[in-house]
Formats: C-alpha cells, sequence, structure tokens
C-alpha cells in the first residue's frame, strides 16, 4: 500500500512537471512572442510583417496542437511506466 | 437550375442526412442519451467536438472580425484554441475519470454540497442559454438569406430539425449528426477560401497565401493591404497596439472560458478510456484550425478585395496613392454581389459628396480628416455588415452557384451542431442535476430518461423563443458566456481537481466571488442585466478600470475566485476523508470503466 501510494505521488509529480513545462510553451508563443514580446521579435521579418504577427495568426495555433499531441504521448507512457493506465 | 433551387438542394439534402442518422442514432438508456453510451472514438469525438466548439459566430462573423480588427483580432484565433491545451492538461481527462454525466455533477459531488451544484447549474444555464440565441438567430439569417423564406419560419425550422435528432437521439445522436455537420461545415468553408487565395495570391492555401506575394500588385500580400488600408485612414492591419494589458487579458479570458464551457467538457465524457479523452482534445484542436487557420487568410483576402473593389487604381503598382484613391468607383458600376446584399440592408450606400462615386474609409479618425477634405470626401459612403464577408465570399470571388449552395448548408450546419451541444448541455443539467440529483433522487432509469427527453424539448422551446425575441444580453455571448465560464466554472473545476485540501465553503464563496466581480463589471459599462442606457459609466477605454474591457474581465474574475477559494478553505474545516480520496482517484486513470450513473 505504502508503495502504491509513493507511486501513484511520483505519477502525479511527473504529470505536473509535464504541465508545467507544456504551459511555459503555451504562455511563451502567445501571450510572448504574439503579444508581449512582439516589438523584440519586430525586426524578423515574414510575408510583408513580423514574426510576432505570424505566432498571433497561425504559430501560436499550430504550437497548441504540437503541445497536446505532445502532453498526450507523454502521459501514455507515464500510464504505463507507473502502471496506472487502463 | 435557379440559385434558389440549388441552394434548396444542398440544404435539403444536408437535413435529410441528419435526420438519417437521428432514425439510426436512437438512445435507448440515460447513458446513451447523456453521453452517447460512452464508447465514441476520439477521433470522432475530436471532429464532432469541432463542430460543437465552432458555432455560428466562428463561420459567419470571425472572418469579418479579423477583417476589421487586424492584429488585435488575433486574440480570438489564440483565445479559443489556447483553451483547448488547458482542457487537454487540466479538465478533460480527469474529469472523464470521474465519470459522470454533466459538469454541475462533478462540482456537487466534489465539494460534497448542494449549493456548489445549483450555483453550476445557474452559471450553465445562463452562459449556455445566452450562448444558444446567437445559434438559433444565424440559423435564422442563412435560412433567409438563402432559402428566401422570413427570419421566423427559418428559426422554427431549425427547431424542428434540431428536436429530431437531439430528442430522440440525445448525446447518440447528436455526436453523429455533428461528425456530419463538420464535414459540411468545413467543406463549405474552405473552398470559397481556396479560390480566393488563389485569385489574390497564386497559392491554392489560404494560409500560407496569407503570408504570400500578392499577385497584381507584387507586394507581399499583407504590406499591401496595410498600404492600401492606412491610404483611408484606418490603422495598419498588422499594427501592433499599445493596450498590450488588455490584449493580454482578454486572450486569457477567452482560453479560461473555452476550457469552462459545459457543452465543450461534456463531449469528453464520451469517450471509452482517460487516455482517449487528452487524444481527443488534440483532434478537436486540429479540426478546429482548420478553419481557424483558414480564417485569417479569408479576412485579409476580403478586406484587400473590398479595397480594391471600391478604389480599382489601387489594386496594381501604384506609383501615387493619392491619384489611385479619387478614382473610386462609380455607384452604378458597382458588382453585383453589392447589389445582392443591399438588398438585405447589410449594405448600404450613402452619395454624400453626390459625385455618384462610392467613397469608403474611416471619417472617424482626426489625422485623417484634412486628406480626405483634400480629395473632396464628406464622410464614408458605404457600410458593410462584418457578417457578409464568408457569406458574400462565393459571390465575390464569381464563383459558381452549386459553391454559394454549399456556403447556405455550412452556415446552417454550424449553427446547428453548436445549438445542439448547447441544448444538451442544458438540459441534462435539468433532467440530471435538478430533477434527479436535487428534487427527486427516487426517479428511475426509465422516468429520468423521460425527464431528459423532456427536458430537451422544453430548452428547444425556449431558445425557439429568444431566437424570436432575442433580449438584450443575445449579443454579449463573448462577455457574458466567457465570462461566467472563465470566473466560477473554470477554476472550480480546476481547484477541484489539483487542490486535495479545496472543500465545499472554499468553493462556493470562490465561485460566487469570481461571478459577482464580473458580473458588476461588464453590467457597470454594459448596462445592469444589459438594459440599455443602465450602464454606470460609458463603455470607452477612458472609463475601463487600467484600461481593461468589459470583455476581458473573465481572468480577472477567475483569480478573484482562485484567491477567495484558498483564503475560505484555509480558515474553514478540511475536507472529509472520502474526498480527498475521490480527488486522489480522479488523478489516476486507471480503474476508470465507461462513464456511470451511480
Amino acid at each position: 500500500m505504502a508503495d502504491d501510494k509513493s507511486n501513484a505521488a511520483a505519477y502525479w509529480s511527473a504529470n505536473l512537471r509535464l504541465i508545467f513545462g507544456s504551459l511555459i510553451v503555451w504562455a511563451l508563443v502567445s501571450y510572448g512572442f504574439a503579444i508581449l514580446l512582439r516589438p523584440l521579435l519586430a525586426g524578423i521579418p515574414v510575408g510583408g510583417t513580423d514574426l510576432g504577427f505570424w505566432f498571433a495568426q497561425q504559430g501560436s495555433i499550430l504550437t497548441f496542437i504540437a503541445i497536446i499531441f505532445h502532453y498526450a504521448w507523454r502521459m501514455n507512457k507515464l500510464d504505463e511506466k507507473f502502471g496506472l493506465g487502463e | 437550375m435557379s440559385q434558389f433551387a440549388i441552394n434548396l438542394l444542398f440544404v435539403g439534402a444536408s437535413f435529410a442526412l441528419y435526420i438519417g442518422i437521428a432514425i439510426w442514432a436512437r438512445a435507448g438508456s440515460t447513458k446513451d442519451f447523456y453521453v452517447a453510451g460512452g464508447g465514441v472514438h476520439p477521433v470522432t469525438n475530436g471532429m464532432a467536438t469541432a463542430a460543437d466548439w465552432m458555432s455560428a459566430a466562428s463561420f459567419i462573423s470571425m472572418a469579418g472580425l479579423l477583417a476589421s480588427g487586424g492584429y488585435f483580432a488575433s486574440s480570438f484565433l489564440m483565445g479559443w484554441t489556447g483553451g483547448y491545451v488547458l482542457l487537454a492538461m487540466l479538465l478533460a481527462p480527469y474529469l472523464r475519470k470521474f465519470g459522470k454525466f454533466t459538469v454541475p455533477d462533478f462540482i456537487g459531488d466534489r465539494f460534497y454540497s448542494g449549493a456548489a451544484r445549483n450555483i453550476a447549474v445557474v452559471c450553465l444555464i445562463t452562459a449556455s442559454v445566452t450562448y444558444v440565441i446567437g445559434q438559433m438567430s444565424g440559423a435564422g439569417v442563412a435560412f433567409s438569406r438563402f432559402l428566401e423564406i422570413s427570419n421566423t419560419a427559418g428559426i422554427w425550422i431549425a427547431a424542428l430539425i434540431v428536436f429530431l435528432y437531439a430528442v430522440f437521439g440525445g448525446m447518440k445522436g447528436i455526436t453523429y449528426t455533428q461528425v456530419a455537420q463538420y464535414v459540411v461545415l468545413i467543406i463549405a468553408y474552405t473552398i470559397p477560401a481556396i479560390f480566393i487565395a488563389l485569385q489574390l495570391t497564386g497559392n491554392p492555401i489560404p494560409m500560407f497565401g496569407l503570408f504570400s506575394t500578392h499577385t497584381e500588385s507584387g507586394l507581399p500580400l499583407l504590406e499591401k493591404l496595410n498600404m492600401v488600408v492606412s491610404e483611408i485612414g484606418f490603422r495598419e492591419y498588422t499594427a501592433d497596439i499599445d493596450n498590450k494589458l488588455n490584449m493580454f487579458l482578454f486572450t486569457l479570458s477567452l482560453m479560461f472560458g473555452t476550457a469552462g464551457l459545459p457543452h465543450v467538457i461534456i463531449r469528453f465524457f464520451t469517450v471509452p478510456k482517460v487516455a482517449d479523452a487528452r487524444w481527443s482534445a488534440g483532434w478537436a484542436l486540429v479540426f478546429i484550425a482548420l478553419l481557424y487557420l483558414t480564417a485569417p487568410a479569408v479576412g485579409s483576402m476580403a478586406r484587400l478585395n473590398l479595397v480594391t473593389t471600391v478604389y480599382p487604381d489601387a489594386a496594381g503598382q501604384v506609383e501615387n496613392y493619392d491619384e489611385a484613391m479619387t478614382n473610386a468607383i462609380a455607384y452604378e458600376d458597382r458588382p453585383n454581389w453589392v447589389k445582392t446584399w443591399e438588398e438585405t440592408g447589410l449594405i448600404t450606400f450613402e452619395d454624400k459628396n453626390n459625385d455618384g462615386r462610392i467613397q469608403m474609409y474611416n471619417d472617424s479618425n482626426p489625422d485623417f480628416a484634412a486628406t480626405a477634405s483634400e480629395r473632396g470626401w464628406e464622410g464614408n459612403e458605404l457600410n458593410i455588415n462584418n457578417d457578409i464577408l464568408v457569406l458574400a465570399n462565393p459571390e465575390i470571388a464569381n464563383l459558381p452557384p452549386w459553391v454559394i449552395g454549399l456556403i447556405a448548408a455550412g452556415g446552417i450546419a454550424a449553427a446547428l451542431s453548436t445549438a445542439a451541444g448547447l441544448l444538451l448541455a442544458i438540459s441534462s443539467a435539468v433532467s440530471h442535476d435538478l430533477i434527479k440529483k436535487t428534487f427527486k433522487p427516487d426517479i428511475t432509469e426509465k422516468g429520468e430518461m423521460l425527464a431528459a427527453r423532456i427536458s430537451m424539448a422544453g430548452a428547444i422551446l425556449v431558445a425557439t423563443y429568444l431566437g424570436l425575441n432575442p433580449p438584450g444580453f443575445a449579443a454579449q455571448t463573448v462577455a457574458l458566456a466567457f465570462g461566467i465560464a472563465a470566473a466560477s466554472l473554470f477554476p472550480a473545476l480546476m481547484m477541484g481537481i489539483f487542490s486535495v485540501t479545496m472543500n465545499n465553503k472554499g468553493a462556493v464563496a470562490g465561485m460566487l466571488a469570481g461571478l459577482l466581480t464580473t458580473l458588476v463589471y461588464i453590467f457597470t459599462y454594459k448596462g445592469w442585466l444589459f438594459i440599455p442606457g443602465t450602464n454606470t459609466l460609458p463603455d470607452n477605454v477612458d472609463n475601463w478600470v487600467l484600461g481593461i474591457s468589459p470583455l476581458s474581465f473573465g481572468a480577472i474574475g477567475a483569480m478573484i475566485n482562485f484567491a477567495v477559494a484558498f483564503a475560505v478553505a484555509k480558515s474553514t474545516d478540511a475536507p472529509p476523508a472520502e474526498i480527498r480520496e475521490m480527488v486522489e482517484s480522479v488523478r489516476y486513470p486507471k480503474g476508470a470503466g465507461q462513464a456511470q450513473d451511480h
């Protein structure tokens, strides 16, 4: 039982670390590159405008898709590794 | 064949498909009715979620919002997609593991509190009803424009179709019709977009066309767009904005709201396993992105098309814009699509300087007034409703009549699919959370099934009535529905999963604090209960606290919710042991099984 508990706790903290890392990327591309840091990226031209605008209109959405599939894939591995999957 | 006959054929064929699915997917149990039996494949559910999510507003209005809003409107794109990242990691898998039928069900059980459950029911119904009115009126507009019947008749037909598959099929019927509706709406959206991208840039993929070269002028498309709109007094399309705080909070509110909207969350109760809920969120976003990556291209290209239609000399390589802009198109020479839409009143023209030409410019820009009067302009003469961009696209691009028929079917599909999802969220909250959990716990399975069907029929009638007689709050979907979902439901769900120590009193106090502060902030600027003229302060940036728009307040409301909940939970009794165990159990996929009644 104690083993079960520490196993479950280790699974949960691995999940939290993964969520935290994913949220950093999530915030960086949208709130960072597309909004707050856009002036810093103004010098990088993309199709008649700048990189920040590209992130605001397309880059962030594409990154969001990548984040979710990466998370789902890593969590499946964690489910298996800790024996907590279905 | 006339355009009317073609539209009728497309819309009629799509309806026949939905009704066929309704007959095939009848619900046999409450589990069928609430969660489609719990056996929906994650990709299928992703597609149904995309149709559930993409409303009449996404289909009809978003490109127009982007076209007129420029860079700032990117908040809609990021907000309405970024919420799925939160859903996939913070809510969907755990709520799926919990394995109940509704969102208030989780809140009520997790916080062992009837009060919490009922607050959640009220939030759910308010948010969903606000949302569903827009769908009913959107369907009405599409019917009246394309099938030449009255708005009222259009809304009744929409209600009847939804009734057929939602009352008999419940979530099961809704799921499979949503899949069909997704296919119809994405084809309808993409085909005209491809043609427009080809015409303007030679690139068949709209999202690439947006960042490529405008064929006629040889300049990058967005650079050309910036030039022509600033020549008529508007901000450059891609220009950065000063009020970053507001844009930040607006995007965050849309993301929290997206993650907290019950009609989206319940879609994840229909998949067989916890892992499927994660994959399904990814697939949902892929299917949503197909439209959301196309919309900004449609918006900017339609805007460029519009300006160069009015000022034909500004289209190519221009030496002198001042000269090009004085040679506006004569009203007599206006293209046919302008005539068609003038009949609907969505395009209006008034020749203010009596020169027989159409002048379209930003007459509320004081810096541009001098240039305008030099050119002999006496006010903007052409008003165009943003909503027509997508609907008029095939006509603007001279596409064959069947594309227009497709757009008609697509617009109606977008409205119906979202309406059905919302109606299910409303009716299951009534039949499951109010009738079964609150008033009549001893109701039989058969009785609850009947109650669910009657609630659905009742919800459709209410939605139809409100669609026919839209109240003041109908237009405030973004403020009201997203504000409530962001400020009250999203934080409560998240704390229920991620905090073992969150208790009943903390959750109730937090939800009320988030909800009330958000409503007060919205009502201060939009009018109390949205009654026009009752607003305490004028709704403009000078009066907003720190420049935060009422539409952006949901994220602040969520912060208030979190802060109040933790403060109260700290000073009151910790939750009982069985609740702590329950929180533990939702965190691990093992032993989920299918969504269960208890």
